[in-house]
């Protein structure tokens, strides 16, 4: 893990500190870019004119009041909110320079390009191992037992979990802890080889260890992933985020690097809600 | 000084009423209470009436039939001059019956039910489910004759050797009869189903039918079952249909195309017929009725366990 360049450990003191390592993530290629995004349940617009570009390998935290949006951004972004009657969307994302609302986007390989977390762990109830290999079952992605069971041992490690069930993985993933079956769930997502992973405040719902095991996960697997959180937690913005975006009554009101954001802002609004004026 | 005397006098003689309309009002409410808790009475004695006269007349018959006679006995000819009561046979052509409904319900039931919770919008929904229940409200009788006189000749055409009376027709129709009951209640059993599940499914790329399959379908298992346990008791109490179209004729068999009779069709011939009271072949119903409780009886308390459990898990 140490072995790799750039950033090591999660500095919990140092935004500013990271500040200068944080350049070389505006060269990296744009792996996301939402153009002119509105979308609307119904009549009401949840988003409006939602533009950003987010880099490849880094992580963006999105922050803002309850209902601001934020959510129902990340998840246009796999087009989960397309299982829900009577939401449209306008405008464009493109992931790799391909447009997802585009004619003949094949929405189950955008999904397993871009893999999904939620707010509360959500395992099938099914065994550990079945459910890491959900994924790969359905999707017809190992060809016989011992892939299968090579690439869900590979996913827990990655989010490292295998220690701690790799003796019980015919257990029911329903008797595992909140912070395990978390992460669980982002094995889950990692099986299927996304480069993306959206995260919906993942961490919202466990103690102070296990959000810790969660946001050292995170650092981690920025190496491989592009990773977008959702977050109520501004102390966990600022810890895990390269970049941050805040939005507020469906805008997106500033997008920046995390310490920008944190320490100099340029917008008043953003200002105020990371120094708790209001929120 | 006055506005406050008025302010504290105003509440006492407007919320405290005098001692007598008091007492007037607890002793209404007494009589409310007793009122209610005489109608909730009623509906407990009644079915302990029930199952104090089947067990007296049960016991009644027991006493002249051995139990092995009448459990492991293969004929059932009770109005004979030579009676045999071996119950089995009306047993089997229960099983057979409500074997061939379930064949038809549990498939079409489930396909509906995946289909109104996890594809039809709301508003698809909202009309469906009512007009699938209407089903469910159709006199029993109707089902009878349907079975009798639409079902059986339209299968006799198919079906070769297919007797006038038989168990396929009625079983046919007692499952669609039951159907409303299956998808009613597995799709309530789906609808439970957290939409979490549903979201990491669709999540990894799942199509809508293996989300259903895979993850809500084994997650409202056991709900789906006490669904099919709770139609399976229904169609073993059903009467009527069985009655009109599947002859009356106990018998051994597994063979659905011949006539056959069922528990509940015997005891309807016997209180039908000129069976004396007192009598042994009259206390035959209850005894064959006795079974028909215990039967659904337990079958049901399976399915109340079953759900029970289900919430538990999803509370």
């Amino acid at each position: 893990m140490s072995t790799a360049a750039g950033p090591t450990v999660p500095s919990l003191s140092g935004v500013a500190a990271r500040a200068g390592q944080q350049t070389p993530a505006a060269d990296r290629p744009v792996k996301i870019d939402a153009q002119h995004l509105n979308f609307y349940y119904g009549d009401t617009r949840a988003l409006e004119d939602i533009s950003v570009r987010i880099r490849r390998n880094i992580v963006t935290a999105f922050i803002g009041p309850s209902g601001c949006g934020k959510s129902t951004f990340l998840r246009t972004l796999n087009r989960m909110n397309d299982i829900i009657p009577g939401t449209r969307v306008e405008g464009k994302v493109l992931i790799d320079d391909t447009d997802i609302y585009g004619p003949g986007v094949d929405v189950v390989a955008l999904r397993r390009q871009a893999g999904m977390v939620f707010q509360k762990s959500n395992p099938f109830p099914k065994s550990v191992f079945d459910n890491v290999a959900y994924g790969l079952r359905i999707n017809g992605m190992a060809s016989n037992r011992s892939e299968l069971a090579g690439r869900v041992e590979e996913s827990l490690k990655q989010a490292a979990l295998w220690d701690e069930v790799k003796d019980r993985l015919d257990d029911s993933a329903l008797a595992m802890s909140g912070g395990q079956q978390q992460r669980l769930c982002i094995a889950r997502a990692l099986a299927v080889r996304p480069d993306i992973l959206l995260m919906d405040e993942p961490a919202s719902a466990l103690d102070p260890i296990a959000t810790q095991r969660i946001e050292e996960l995170v650092y981690d697997l920025k190496k491989a992933y592009t990773i977008v959180i959702v977050t109520h937690n501004m102390q966990q913005a600022a810890r895990v985020s390269d970049y941050t975006a805040f939005f507020w009554l469906g805008r997106l009101v500033e997008y920046d690097r995390t310490d920008k954001i944190f320490t100099n802002p340029s917008e008043k609004l953003t200002e105020d809600y990371v120094t708790g004026r209001f929120g | 000084m006055s506005p406050s005397t008025s302010l504290r006098a105003s509440p006492s003689t407007r919320l405290r009423a005098s001692p007598s309309a008091r007492l007037r009002a607890r002793r209404f409410e007494f009589l409310i209470e007793w009122a209610l808790f005489l109608c909730a009475l009623l509906s407990i004695g009644t079915t302990a009436g029930i199952l104090v006269v089947l067990a007296v007349e049960t016991f009644a018959f027991l006493r002249e039939v051995p139990i092995t006679d009448f459990l492991f006995g293969t004929e059932w000819t009770p109005l004979f001059a030579t009676p045999r009561f071996g119950v089995l046979p009306l047993v089997m052509g229960t099983v057979l019956v409500s074997a061939i409904a379930m064949v038809v319900a549990l498939p079409a039931g489930l396909l509906s039910a995946i289909y109104l919770s996890e594809y039809a919008n709301p508003r698809v929904r909202r009309v469906i489910k009512p007009v699938l229940e209407i089903l469910a409200g159709v006199p029993t009788v109707v089902y009878g004759y349907f079975a009798l006189l639409f079902v059986t000749p339209v299968l006799q055409r198919v079906v070769p050797g297919l007797a006038g009376f038989n168990a396929l027709g009625p079983g046919i129709v007692m499952g669609i009869m039951i159907l409303p009951l299956v998808s009613s209640l597995s799709e309530d059993a789906m609808q439970g189903v957290p939409r979490g599940l549903r979201e990491g499914s669709f999540a990894l790329g799942a199509t809508r039918m293996q989300t259903s399959l895979r993850v809500v379908l084994p997650a409202a298992f056991s709900g789906i079952t006490a669904a099919f346990i709770l139609a399976a008791s229904r169609a073993i109490g059903e009467t009527m249909i069985v009655a009109i179209a599947a002859g009356q004729q106990p018998r051994l068999t597994w063979n659905p195309l011949v006539p056959i009779e069922t528990m509940t069709a015997y005891i309807v011939q016997v209180s039908l017929g000129d069976t004396p009271q007192g009598t042994l072949e009259y206390r035959t119903i209850f005894a064959v009725g006795m079974l028909l409780f215990l039967g659904t009886f337990g079958l049901n308390l399976v399915s109340a366990w079953l759900r029970g459990r289900y919430r538990e898990e999803y509370a």
